[in-house]
């Protein structure tokens, strides 16, 4: 009774490489890791000594999922180092680009990485056949956040256009009216998603932690802000060490976190929770017919507040083609740069949580130093919190139960482990199970 | 009939590739239906281990990975590399330019041995690759001509002219016009010229074609008040690698 090995080596459907470490012996936890394997990639070194100009086009290169907001963190990094002030237009195009970016990501995770899980099966392959209503729907919803990212950056992964305070290339009117008309045809779509959402069963665990988000007075923050926490922190961006307090250890190869508790989370549950009185009204229908109430803390509905800021981004993605078709795409060029001395941060709330960069570039435009911190790198602390407090609860059950809901939790976070360097396998340590 | 048994593999990369892979796959449903897909980590549960085509993205960049790649190249009959970490080792070279050392210490402090690392390579420097897709990422269409050619027992073939054809194709107006520096020279085409038609300038991503007209280029350069110097800083966004190689090639 009581005791219990668990592992698993290469957690799937979650972006890079990671694996859950749990040895439970008489009751007592005794580890409880989750690995990050990922290998390391170096992108903090690989900036120093390149031009200030490459920076957006090698970070993006981070993450194929979010390549959209480590560009746009970057640029935000750079012009603020070189006091460079971007048009409203530009900042218009940045977050509609952003907003395709987050519905793709989003949409990827709950239909793709998620909703297997609650079918039974191992991935979204078997489900063309058994639900193809289901699979041909995300399939057009992504296929639509996609082609909006591409209309504005050339292509979604690895955007070719954003380009320091501004773009090398603009969408036209036509353009934007079609993607229009195709996101309000998707709300049908949302619509089937908060439905399919409702009739999932999600596992009941609570665990309160500290949730950090940015925030802005007038909008649900995606693009800057102020970086607030739940338990009644504020901080300009500049200040960002100050949340995130970074520290290393063996088992990983991302960096860990912490602020005023052992651990906290960022994403969309952290964004909803910190930032509700934001959402879209539309948005807001869709929280209450899930039953995402804040302060809400059973980090399984990190995947509910991702369906929920789906229904947000189709409508302020709507809302933006409308002010960009009423204003008119101007051709603008971007401004010219006056290359100095300067220290910049950015940060955004990509799919996964708060992203920030923060570089030095010298007086000859090349960078001289980089620091970038990762949502799943901030995350990973308050997984293993999580799984600290749930494992104990799960003794009595079989090892398959355990593992599945063990990597269940973990995907729920949308781990990001390329990004964050480096993360899933569950492995139950020793070949011995005793637990019944 | 037996449907060919495919397997997708990642080592040092984004992942930018494989999720091109879906995104192709998406609206190439037909494709889906013409292969068994036995592995794909990113987005399936399941792990088969008996597969004819391997596709492998990201660079070999620890020695760990090697074993890894040894025993896919046993198993799968054709290997492609997918995208240019694993074709070029790409972005991930950039820090090969620097002393190891110094690049694990300034991410990882003094606990930089905690981590295995090693230089970035591209995975031809360990194991035989039968067909590459270059490009970061990969081009959607090229990846589903491949896969076409692949079920009908053929390689892909590549381009190998410049990007500069396809860009005239397209009737785009020459970057070097606007002010700009582009490597579409002497890079690879096969990418419908992408970047250029988005406004911005070839970072090479698809590597050199085999025989580039260097004097030609040189001229370009010296028009736009260049040397070869500054291009090849360029070039090493994601050639570091194939440069390093060539140096040894012609030092050696």
């Amino acid at each position: 009774m009581g005791t219990l090995h668990v592992g698993v080596h290469y957690i799937t459907r979650v972006e890079g490489h990671g694996h859950i470490v749990v040895d439970v012996a008489n009751g007592t936890l005794q580890r409880c890791d989750l690995e990050i394997v990922e290998t390391p990639r170096f992108f903090e070194a690989m900036l120093r000594g390149r031009p200030y100009t490459e920076a957006s086009h090698i970070t993006s290169r981070i993450c194929g999922i979010c390549a959209v907001g480590h560009a746009t963190t970057s640029l935000q990094a750079t012009e603020a180092a070189l006091g460079i002030v971007p048009s409203e237009q530009t900042q218009l195009l940045r977050k509609l680009n952003f907003f395709g970016e987050i519905l793709d990501s989003h949409i990827l995770h709950v239909y793709m990485l998620v909703a297997p899980d609650f079918f039974g099966v191992g991935s979204v392959f078997p489900l063309a056949s058994t639900h193809p209503e289901v699979v041909l729907r995300a399939l057009r919803m992504k296929k639509l956040a996609g082609d909006l990212c591409a209309a504005i950056g050339g292509r979604h992964t690895h955007p070719i256009t954003l380009t320091i305070g501004g773009f090398t290339h603009l969408p036209r009117a036509d353009e934007l009216e079609k993607l229009g008309a195709r996101l309000e045809a998707m709300r049908a779509d949302v619509d089937a998603t908060v439905e399919l959402f409702q009739s999932l069963k999600l596992p009941q665990f609570e665990r309160e932690t500290e949730y950090i988000a940015l925030r802005q007075p007038d909008e649900y923050a995606f693009i800057g802000g102020t970086i607030t926490s739940t338990d009644g922190f504020e901080y300009p961006i500049s200040a960002y060490r100050q949340v995130t307090n970074e520290t290393l250890l063996p088992h990983s190869t991302a960096k860990h976190t912490r602020h005023n508790r052992e651990s906290y989370m960022v994403g969309a549950l952290a964004r909803f929770n910190v930032n509700h009185d934001k959402l879209h009204p539309r948005a807001q229908a869709a929280a209450a017919a899930l039953g995402l109430k804040p302060l809400c803390t059973n980090p399984y509905m990190n995947s509910v507040a991702q369906v929920v800021e789906i229904a947000h981004c189709v409508e302020e993605a709507l809302n933006l083609i409308d002010r960009l078709l009423v204003r008119g795409i101007q051709p603008e060029e971007p401004p010219p740069v006056e290359v100095r001395a300067g220290e910049g941060v950015g940060a955004c709330e990509v799919p996964r949580g708060t992203l920030y960069h923060h570089y030095w570039i010298g007086e000859d435009g090349r960078i001289t130093g980089a620091n970038c911190i990762i949502p799943t790198g901030q995350n990973l602390a308050n997984i293993e919190a999580d799984m600290r407090a749930l494992v104990p609860t799960l003794l009595d059950r079989p090892q398959d139960e355990v593992r599945q809901a063990l990597e269940m939790l973990v995907r729920a976070y949308d781990p990001c482990i390329s990004c964050s360097t480096h993360m899933l396998e569950v492995s139950f340590v020793g070949a011995t199970q005793g637990n019944s | 009939m037996n449907k060919p048994k495919i397997a997708f593999f990642d080592f040092t990369s984004c992942e930018g590739c494989q999720l091109t892979v879906i995104d192709a796959l998406q609206t190439h449903l037909d494709l889906l239906n013409a292969v068994e897909i036995v592995q794909f980590r990113e987005a399936m549960t399941e792990k088969g281990e008996d597969y004819q085509i391997a596709f492998i993205e990201g660079s070999c960049s620890r020695e760990s990975d090697e074993a890894r790649l040894r025993a896919i190249r046993e198993r799968a009959e054709t290997v492609v590399a997918l995208g240019v970490c694993a074709h070029l080792g790409g972005i991930n070279a950039i820090r090969n330019r620097q002393p190891l050392e110094e690049v694990r210490a300034y991410v990882y402090g003094d606990k930089a041995a905690w981590y295995e690392t090693g230089p970035a390579r591209p995975i031809s420097a360990v194991i035989k690759v039968d067909a590459v897709l270059p490009g970061c990422p990969i081009d959607r269409e090229e990846f589903v001509r491949a896969v076409k050619h692949l079920l009908q027992g053929r390689l892909p073939q590549l381009p190998d002219y410049p990007l500069c054809v396809e860009c005239k194709l397209k009737e785009n107006v020459c970057l070097f016009h606007r002010g700009k520096v582009c490597l579409g020279p002497v890079v690879r085409a096969g990418c419908n010229a992408i970047c250029p038609t988005y406004g911005d300038s070839c970072e090479g991503c698809r590597g050199l074609i085999s025989n580039p007209n260097l004097d030609a280029m040189k001229d370009v350069l010296h028009e736009a008040g260049l040397t070869v110097e500054d291009i090849l800083t360029r070039f090493t966004m994601f050639g570091t690698y194939q440069l390093d190689e060539v140096r040894r090639t012609e030092g050696g």
